[in-house]
């Protein structure tokens, strides 16, 4: 096959090109820029998209002896997902950039170029399995739960599926795969991984939205309208965060009080106590599906961030919206968050979640 | 099967034969010409005879060529270093190398000389903007993206006729075309040894004599006390000896690839729907510059790679994005058609077989790229 390696300057792309140069595929090496005023340096284990991480990735395509490309996502990247970043914000939502980003950018556009282009597939160093299935591919975790990245891939359909390579999904350890990097003499083993926002390097998200939504501020206010302090905006906020409220009134209780909803209409900030977080009934728009659409109710689990537990629930899909019941309340579930569901560790679709409800 | 057709000579041309011989006899020995010892002495002598070879080939005294070490810092140099006296403003055409270009940022006062849709000065309007402040006129001779020859003689004529002194950056022209520099009535004239199958890291900035020119860095004062640092021998024997192979059979050369030229345009005219040349009379032998509309040059560059072809945008590269060129832009040409063009730039190497090799390929992968954007 001719693959395109997505390669991002970490360990995990490059070793997944690597296995796809050593299986006899011709494989070219491209890097996606995505920021329009690239830093020279990478920050520790922060953020990408850096001078360095572009280089990185060059040595290691040079080490593998495989073509290698920059290519220029900087424009859509600016619109399909930092825009929709500050906009969800704006609108009160808690979005997921890497997502959008896989959803619009990896497996969108860099993938639409490289099939025009006579590549048959794009891989990455996502941790997730493809295995066959009748519809072409099925999406399941990868074998160590630690590591599985199939949430924020949960939002691929069956098309960009077909065409998707994850070398890496069946590996166990982290550690076997930087074992791997150095045996193979890729200089960039023992880089740190990286776990921000890509775009927000400093991990000051409160910072970046202020710095594009400017400071509006009002009130903070429990679940009766009385108030209890004031915020400087509320994209600053997101459901189920329990620090930075600077309340001027404690609670009666005593107890710790969370961000219960966030309305930018009202500009306010609602908090209260743990219990009035509990959702058990979450209504999403925007279904996708990794094979066939799923219609009808049926049992399986949903995982609603990146690093959350998959909770059993009831899923029934209608009318293009999909509704799921929690068998055991969850706390802290946004709007505008994915909900991803799964049968076993196959995954099954994705929704946005447009509200909760106890 | 990369790298089996190469047709970026105008990034870089290989090494040719005679001035690897040249420069092998130059490294086995020890010397620094600026030492008084036999070994010294012996460098030295190497070192002049390169500097005499090389000024009998750009039509120049020998002492009125400076190394350099290359075409940048010979622009540098000039454009930094340079002026008639008591004038600060510098003149220079809106489709230089980024060595000339981006040296603009660096002076407080500058006039930018238009140019016509073929790329070529627009020596009127240029002539117009020349005045009593201006100090120092540089204009390329031949473009490095299009292959635009300027009408640098001419010039030199209007940069005197105003007092002002005369450059023009030759990087591209010697060794494809007749570069004559006391004929030229040019005042300054960059060369570099690369382009025309010498060593990269050396090039040269030819100063007629009693032009003053004021270094721009500091150190032991090697060459005429414009140019600090021990002077490489062997690089300088490697240029002196490529450029004696390049000019003594430039007429024949330029003959021949003009031919190929003529035929790459011609074809890719013909074959590729919504194609346009970018390279018009007159023009280097050795320079295409095709827009295919609709394509992101990038794509195409990927594809010809794959294919075994060698070419170029021939424009800056940030962070290895290319950007749109500042040269197509300056010719008129939208955001779009400068995003969509090659350079494909001939040397001793290509040969009749290869144009056609590419001119088979080209119009499926035009095709392929243009529906991947």
């Amino acid at each position: 096959m001719r693959i395109l390696a997505a390669m991002s300057g970490g360990v995990d792309s490059a070793v997944a090109a690597a296995r796809l140069v050593d299986a006899g595929h011709d494989v070219v090496g491209v890097h996606l820029a995505l920021s329009k005023n690239p830093e020279a340096y990478r920050s520790g284990a922060r953020g990408c998209c850096s001078l360095e991480d572009s280089h990185d990735a060059r040595r290691a395509a040079d080490a593998l002896g495989i073509p290698f490309y920059v290519w220029d996502f900087a424009e859509r990247f600016a619109e399909d997902v930092l825009a929709d970043f500050v906009n969800e914000y704006a609108s009160g939502r808690t979005p997921n950039p890497c997502l959008r980003c896989n959803e619009k950018i990896k497996f969108a556009a860099v993938l639409e170029r490289g099939r025009a282009l006579g590549f048959d597939a794009v891989a990455t160093g996502h941790y997730a399995r493809l295995e066959p299935s009748p519809a072409g591919v099925s999406l399941h975790r990868s074998a160590e739960p630690a590591k599985d990245q199939s949430y924020v891939l949960g939002v691929l359909d069956a098309d960009q599926l077909r065409h998707s390579l994850f070398p890496l999904g069946a590996d166990t350890a982290k550690a076997a795969v930087r074992a791997e990097a150095a045996a193979r003499g890729l200089t960039l083993a023992s880089k740190p991984d990286s776990h921000d926002i890509c775009f927000i390097p400093t991990g000051d998200t409160a910072g970046f939205l202020s710095a594009r939504l400017g400071r509006r501020p009002d009130d903070i206010v429990d679940e009766r309208g009385e108030v209890l302090g004031a915020h400087d905006g509320t994209h600053r906020f997101t459901v189920g965060q329990r620090h930075g409220l600077h309340l001027s009134v404690p609670a009666g209780d005593g107890r710790p009080r969370y961000v219960l909803g966030v309305d930018p209409v009202r500009n306010t900030v609602t908090v209260g106590p743990k219990q009035s977080l509990a959702v058990r009934v979450i209504e999403g728009i925007r279904p996708t599906w990794t094979e066939q659409p799923v219609s009808g109710a049926w049992r399986g689990l949903v995982q609603v961030r990146a690093h959350g537990d998959a909770m059993p629930a009831t899923i029934e899909v209608a009318a293009g919206r999909v509704r799921i019941e929690l068998d055991e309340p969850a706390y802290g579930i946004a709007p505008g968050q994915a909900a991803v569901s799964y049968d076993g560790d196959r995954v099954v679709g994705s929704a946005t979640i447009s509200s909760t409800g106890a | 099967m990369t790298g089996s057709t190469y047709l970026d000579h105008a990034a870089s041309s290989p090494v040719l034969p005679e001035a690897a011989a040249a420069m092998a006899a130059e490294l086995g020995r020890p010397g620094n010409p600026s030492s008084l010892h036999a070994a010294g002495r012996a460098a030295r002598r190497a070192l002049e005879e390169a500097r005499e070879s090389l000024a009998a080939d750009l039509g120049a005294r020998p002492a009125e060529v400076v190394f350099t070490s290359g075409g940048t810092e010979a622009n540098n140099l000039a454009l930094l270093g340079a002026r008639a006296e008591g004038r600060g403003e510098v003149a220079v055409s809106a489709i230089e190398h980024p060595s000339v270009a981006a040296v603009r940022q660096r002076l407080a006062e500058v006039a930018v000389l238009p140019v016509h849709e073929t790329g070529h000065l627009d020596l009127d309007r240029a002539t117009g903007l020349l005045g009593r402040r201006t100090g120092l006129v540089s204009v390329m001779w031949v473009n490095n993206e299009t292959g635009a020859v300027q009408p640098v003689a001419a010039v030199a004529e209007r940069a005197h006729a105003v007092g002002a002194l005369a450059h023009s950056d030759a990087v591209q022209a010697f060794g494809r075309l007749p570069v004559g520099f006391a004929r030229s009535g040019l005042d300054l004239l960059s060369v570099s040894a690369h382009k025309l199958g010498g060593p990269v890291g050396i090039g040269a900035l030819v100063v007629r004599r009693g032009v003053t020119v004021v270094p721009t860095g500091f150190g032991g004062g090697q060459e005429a006390r414009l140019r600090s640092g021990t002077v490489p021998v062997a690089l300088a024997a490697g240029f002196a000896a490529a450029a004696r192979v390049a000019c003594g059979r430039l007429e024949a050369e330029a003959r021949r690839l003009s031919a190929l030229r003529d035929r790459l345009i011609a074809g890719a005219l013909a074959t590729i729907p919504d194609t346009r040349a970018n390279t018009a009379e007159p023009c280097s032998p050795a320079i295409v510059n095709l827009t295919f509309a609709g394509v992101r040059a990038d794509d195409v560059l990927l594809l010809l790679d794959a294919a075994g072809f060698d070419a170029s945008t021939g424009s800056a590269c940030t962070a290895g994005v290319h950007q749109p060129s500042e040269v197509l832009l300056a010719m008129g040409r939208t955001s779009h058609a400068a995003s969509a063009s090659l350079r494909f730039s001939f040397g001793p190497d290509t040969t009749t077989g290869a144009i056609d090799a590419l001119l088979g390929l080209l119009p499926g992968i035009v095709e392929r790229a243009r529906s991947a954007s």
